[in-house]
């Protein structure tokens, strides 16, 4: 490990990997077919990726301008925010290698994963500089940042489509398919969470009810 | 739409935060006055107004007790009283501010007409020359009389297509414009306001509400049979509660009873200002429709919207309507921001049992209240006169001292945004941009700041022409002549007479 990191050309790697990410957007099919192929993406660029996208959506709530994001404050529970993308994320990859595996799905579970944050690349890359944007824009020039801001998102919506058919190795038809299955799977997954979690607390709960009926009678 | 952007927030967040904030919010309502900010969380405030006294019959010197008092109507420093239970009409002269002379009391008229007496009168208005319009429910008329109640004309059931010439006359509350024309409320006449030419002829209807109705119950009618449909309920418009005509000539007619849904979706309006041709032009410009109370929840007996029974118009065009089913005043700015909200029910003064009219003297306030038997007065405390002085001067083009008197409404209250919009838009008017757009920012007043800035950008532009000028040239011309020197270099590099 150590040795690794004294080692000049894990850095080299990684700086490559990182770019390697302004690629795979810009030819999609491509790029992703080499980023497990021919092992041109890293963990440590991935998490890189999910790291500045976190770290931009965060921000955005500061900086961006007032025009465009209002935010309640007193609402606001930063740990939850950044769970509201880090955890659907978690549960997408769950879910969609547990799904693909099942059906010839070539990706690994760290594939789907490595795969998935290089498709959010868009929204770091075009969110930072519009957050800097919106403070020089009044309303009447609004559109230019919902339609940009609409843009990011899309991209990498079809970022992650392509990703997925291309570590699968799976058709057009049937890696449609496969995502909205995906989606399916994370239903299911929260379901069984929800019950999880209830039983956990019924099953806790009951236990501690005993243990306070016992100190009272003693 | 920012109460849902803010319940997609608490959704998707889910926050303990703030299920203890709303706690906040509910315990933040014992406070008399009260604002709604951006947000439209419940801030607190200083009073508004004050009440000078609560005056029953026997107060004003008066040999019975009111009964019922259903109108009110003030001209000047005389107030008219309906005092509908007794079939008489009182009219009382404020002479001090706590001092009050009878004028008159009435239960009849003289002149040529068969029915002398009056029964039952709803409303009274008094026109510029002294007329007076009395709506005498109990004799299915209205009456106009002359300053010494002597008969001039009367007005009855309108003569209309949609109007049974059998039904009553129910006339119930009556305006008056400046060239003499009725415009009544009628009960059961729902078509909007019946419209009377000076010389007492019906001319029409105006200004109906719009019919709201839901999609499921417009479905299923399509489906009924002709007896099914029958015996459904009809869609028909909601019939004002009451009217009042400001001295532009405008009519502000308000209605209650709306179903909560149509108020949230804009379908229903409580509060309508209707142009000669009957359309709505009330300017909603504020976060919130202005329909009072934006929280409904059941409490202390009361629960659904506000019921907007009366409404009062101020000359600098701010109107106070009054909620009967909470016992609240709300008052709204020509905007349709909300300038204060205070009240009550109960017995304590400032407090109401069951409002039915509001009128205005100057910048004071009267609420008949027609359980209680009583009027209450209202005078504007300091904090009220600074708003009305602010925004009066800034409708007069005092942009400077509306800007001062305003900074002094925010020293004595921090969350009231209207200040801090005042402020702003007074600097916007001074020019002073930068200092505008701090203010408007922290309302979150998007207009106005993009108002602001747009000539703060403009200015900052013309006195940097020079420096954006150099940096964009300079962004051109420094990798030009970085490429030139090394193409040179490359050529002397290869050039032969340096070879050696």
């Amino acid at each position: 490990m150590i040795a690794a990191l004294k080692n000049k050309n894990t850095y080299l790697k990684y700086i490559d990997s990182l770019r390697f990410a302004l690629y795979c957007i810009t030819h999609p099919l491509d790029g992703f077919w080499d980023l497990t192929h021919e092992r041109r993406g890293t963990y440590a660029a991935a998490n890189t990726i999910l790291f500045l996208s976190l770290l931009v959506r965060v921000m955005k709530l500061r900086y961006t301008s007032f025009v465009f994001m209002r935010v309640y404050w007193e609402g606001i529970n930063i740990f939850l925010y950044v769970a509201s993308v880090a955890f659907p994320l978690a549960m997408f990859v769950v879910g969609n290698w547990g799904l693909t595996t099942l059906f010839d799905g070539k990706g690994r579970l760290g594939q789907v994963y490595m795969a998935s944050c290089y498709a959010m690349t868009p929204y770091p890359l075009i969110q930072f500089p519009l957050m800097v944007f919106s403070n020089f824009v009044t309303v009447d020039e609004a559109e230019f940042y919902s339609v940009l801001s609409m843009l990011s998102l899309l991209w990498a919506a079809m970022l992650f489509i392509a990703a997925m058919g291309q570590i699968h190795e799976f058709g057009f038809a049937k890696n449609i398919l496969f995502m909205f299955a995906s989606l399916f799977a994370m239903l299911v997954i929260v379901f069984i969470l929800l019950l999880f979690f209830s039983m956990i607390s019924q099953g806790v709960a009951y236990f501690i009810s005993m243990g306070k009926e016992i100190m009272f009678r003693l | 739409m920012k109460k849902i952007i803010r319940l997609i927030g608490a959704l998707t967040l889910g926050t303990v935060v703030l299920a203890t904030s709303s706690l906040g919010v509910l315990a933040a309502e014992k406070s008399y006055t009260y604002n709604y900010d951006y947000w439209g969380d419940v801030q607190d405030s200083p009073d508004v107004y004050t009440v000078t006294g609560v005056y029953t019959a026997e107060a004003f010197g008066l040999d019975i007790n009111f009964r019922n008092p259903q109108g009110m109507f003030v001209k000047d420093n005389m107030i008219y009283i309906c005092d509908t239970g007794n079939n008489r009409i009182v009219q009382i002269e404020r002479i001090g501010t706590k001092q009050f002379e009878v004028a008159r009391i009435f239960d009849s008229i003289q002149g040529d007409t068969d029915v002398k007496n009056l029964s039952g009168p709803t409303d009274i208005a008094v026109s510029e020359e002294g007329d007076i319009f009395i709506s005498d429910n109990g004799n299915a008329r209205i009456v106009k009389v002359d300053s010494d109640l002597n008969y001039l004309l009367q007005f009855n059931l309108p003569v209309d297509s949609t109007v049974s010439p059998d039904s009553t006359f129910q006339p119930s509350k009556i305006v008056i414009d400046t060239a003499g024309r009725v415009y009544c409320i009628a009960t059961s006449i729902n078509q909007g306001l019946c419209k009377y030419e000076a010389d007492g002829t019906f001319s029409g209807f105006v200004g109906a509400t719009r019919v709201t109705f839901d999609w499921m119950d417009y479905i299923w009618k399509k489906l009924a049979t002709q007896e099914q449909r029958a015996r459904m309920v009809s869609f028909v418009p909601t019939a004002y509660d009451n009217i009042y005509i400001d001295h532009e000539g405008f009519i502000y007619a308000c209605a209650g009873g709306m179903e909560e849904k149509d108020l949230d979706s804009g379908a229903a309006a409580a509060i309508r200002k209707l142009n000669l041709m009957g359309n709505d032009i009330l300017v909603q410009n504020g976060e919130y429709p202005a329909y009072g109370d934006l929280y409904w929840g059941k409490g202390g007996g009361y629960e659904g919207p506000s019921y907007f029974t009366d409404v009062t118009v101020f000359e600098n065009d701010i109107y106070v309507c009054l909620d009967k089913n909470r016992g609240r005043l709300f008052g709204y700015d020509d905007q349709g921001n909300t300038v204060f909200c205070f009240g009550g029910n109960g017995n304590m003064d400032g407090y109401f049992r069951q409002p039915a009219a509001i009128e205005h003297m100057g910048h004071d306030l009267l609420v008949l209240d027609t359980l209680d038997c009583s009027i209450t007065f209202f005078t504007p405390t300091e904090f009220g006169s600074l708003i009305y002085s602010a925004i009066e001067d800034f409708d007069a083009g005092d942009y400077e001292k509306s800007g001062e008197s305003w900074k002094k409404v925010m020293a004595l209250d921090g969350n009231y945004d209207l200040a801090y919009i005042g402020i702003g838009r007074s600097l916007l008017r001074q020019k002073q941009y930068r200092e505008a757009m701090d203010y408007f920012e922290l309302k979150y007043d998007e207009d106005n700041y993009s108002r602001a800035y747009k000539q703060y950008r403009k200015e900052w532009v013309e006195e940097h022409i020079v420096v954006i000028v150099i940096v964009i040239l300079a962004a051109f011309l420094i990798p030009l002549s970085i490429g030139k020197v090394k193409s040179i270099r490359h050529e002397i590099d290869i050039a032969d007479i340096f070879r050696a």
